[in-house]
């Protein structure tokens, strides 16, 4: 049961985008965000969704995974949607009681909520053709240069390799805990929220006494294969950009480059 | 823990340590790659005084270790990025650990696994990844401490076989820590650890032959090897270094039909 949980929610496939070197998808999506948010006329917005449709269209990712990735930022949408439809100012549209909505509340909390849904939907498609190592060591390359200023790069990005190395462990342990207590007469199903958190307890302290010894074991394997951080360490993997990743550059420069005129030479709407 | 323990091992030899739990055996183990320092004496490492702290990682490289539990001790999500780790640790050039993580992963015969990730794999397979990352580093020597105590039959079946083959075809030193004595019994030499000192040292057939001995200190022995000294202590005449089933059957056999001969 608790096994076939997925990390991260990675959609293995074949396609363009599943096989583009991952720093260049985590520049092309900061690219996308930035987009979206430089965009102020109808226009340019329809270019962002084009944009989207057309990258959605190409990884091979059903549609149905837009609303998935949806349903978490729902309350959220809502949130900025009603807050912009009542409290922008403006020409007046509609008036009961305390209730005004303006025209241009209306057209904000419109846009606010398409830029939300492309920016969701957008960032998602970057999980969905990306595993999560192969993410972790895309952030690791592009954030190289921040060495300089110390930052512990490849720290990080070895816990999150670590980490998710031994989530699946962790979670067939948590299972075999489980039954053993259960077989020991735990109740973990009844009861009201406080005696459930309590009865999590017993399986939690073996759960932390086992991952510590994990860790403890781990780390003296790691330093019997010659561990010393990141002194002189190469990688058998090595990142190039290939022709496609160029073309996947260029359509983005050219939807942002599109954004930017329609912005220049359309009136600026919100 | 240990005193007094003076062991040469040659190269190319295939080494069992033997002996109970906590009778010091995981400790000398820790001592050959310079986990845990001596506090009095040397371990010498092909030629290296283990003291030697700027040494460390020829050391390290030189002599090999794989753990009990193969969940512990692998890294990454992907087999062969695991089986890199080493390398990548050692600043080879990229082209160059491909074509060891090859080698090596197909050297235990988890070519085809490349692209599992760990917990898709049997246990018997994730020891066999483990030995692949070790052996990637080319060491002299392969250390392994209880490789198959957390293993089923068939899994220790083929970590054992893997093993084996490390020493008759890529030359390599092996000194198997263990508790099972048909593993000892397989190797060319067999060292009986007891609280912290080496007891009986030889081949497996002398060693095996002191049954009293290793029955006073808690081990046993092959069960074959056992049946012979019960028959032997009961007055049948049979040799006293019989070690596989084969040899036992055929001395039984042997042992009955001089029986039916002199009736």
């Amino acid at each position: 049961m608790l096994k076939d949980i997925t990390i991260g929610q990675y959609f293995p496939g074949r396609s363009v985008l599943h096989r583009l070197d991952p720093r260049m998808k985590i520049l092309l999506t900061i690219g996308y965000i930035v987009m979206l948010f430089t965009v102020s006329n109808p226009l340019g917005l329809c270019v962002g969704i084009v944009f989207l449709i057309f990258s959605y269209a190409i990884s091979g990712i059903p549609p149905r995974m837009i609303t998935k990735s949806l349903k978490p930022v729902i309350p959220i949408i809502i949130f900025t949607t009603v807050l912009n439809m009542f409290f922008v100012q403006g020409d007046p549209l509609f008036d009961w009681w305390i209730f005004h909505i303006s025209r241009q509340g209306l057209l904000t909390a419109v846009v606010m909520t398409i830029r939300i849904v492309c920016l969701i939907a957008g960032t998602s498609l970057l999980t969905y053709t990306t595993s999560p190592i192969t993410l972790t060591d895309g952030l690791e390359r592009l954030m190289k240069p921040l060495k300089r200023v110390r930052f512990p790069v490849h720290e990080l990005s070895m816990m999150m390799t670590i980490a998710l190395r031994f989530i699946p462990t962790l979670i067939e342990e948590t299972d075999k805990i489980m039954s053993a207590q259960k077989a020991r007469g735990a109740d973990l199903e009844s009861g009201g929220i406080m005696q459930r958190a309590r009865a999590l307890v017993p399986i939690l302290i073996p759960l932390f006494v086992s991952a510590f010894r994990r860790a403890d074991e781990l780390a003296l394997a790691m330093e019997c294969r010659c561990y010393r951080g990141d002194v002189g360490r190469t990688r058998m993997k090595q990142l190039h950009y290939s022709w496609q990743d160029g073309v996947a550059a260029a359509v983005t420069a050219a939807c942002i480059g599109a954004v930017i005129a329609v912005n220049l030479f359309a009136p600026v709407i919100f | 823990m240990l005193e007094n323990v003076t062991l040469d091992v040659c190269p190319g030899e295939f080494v069992a340590v033997l002996g109970h739990n906590g009778s010091g055996k995981s400790t000398l183990a820790k001592h050959f790659n310079a986990i845990l320092l001596p506090s009095s004496g040397t371990v010498y490492v092909g030629g290296i005084d283990t003291k030697e702290e700027d040494r460390l990682y020829d050391i390290r490289q030189t002599a090999g270790m794989v753990f009990q539990n193969p969940d512990n001790q692998l890294v990454a999500t992907i087999v062969e990025e695991d089986v890199a780790f080493a390398l990548e640790n050692l600043g080879v050039p990229p082209e160059e650990i491909r074509r060891r993580v090859d080698e090596s992963l197909k050297a235990v015969g988890m070519y085809d696994y490349r692209e599992h990730s760990p917990h898709q794999l049997s246990g018997g397979q994730k020891q066999r990844i483990a030995i692949a990352g070790i052996i990637a580093m080319r060491p002299k020597c392969i250390v392994l401490d209880e490789p198959t105590a957390m293993l089923d039959p068939q899994g220790r079946r083929e970590v054992l076989r893997t093993i084996r083959q490390l020493g008759s075809q890529f030359g390599i030193t092996v000194v198997l820590i263990t508790h099972y004595m048909d593993e000892a019994a397989q190797c060319d030499r067999v060292v009986v650890v007891d609280n912290g000192k080496i007891i009986l040292d030889g081949q497996p057939r002398q060693v095996f032959s002191h049954v009293e001995r290793l029955k006073s200190v808690g081990l046993d022995v092959p069960q074959v090897t056992e049946l012979a000294w019960l028959l032997r202590r009961d007055g049948y005449q049979l040799p006293d270094d019989i070690l596989f089933e084969e040899e036992c059957v055929q001395a039984i056999e042997k042992l009955l039909e001089e029986h039916h001969v002199s009736h």
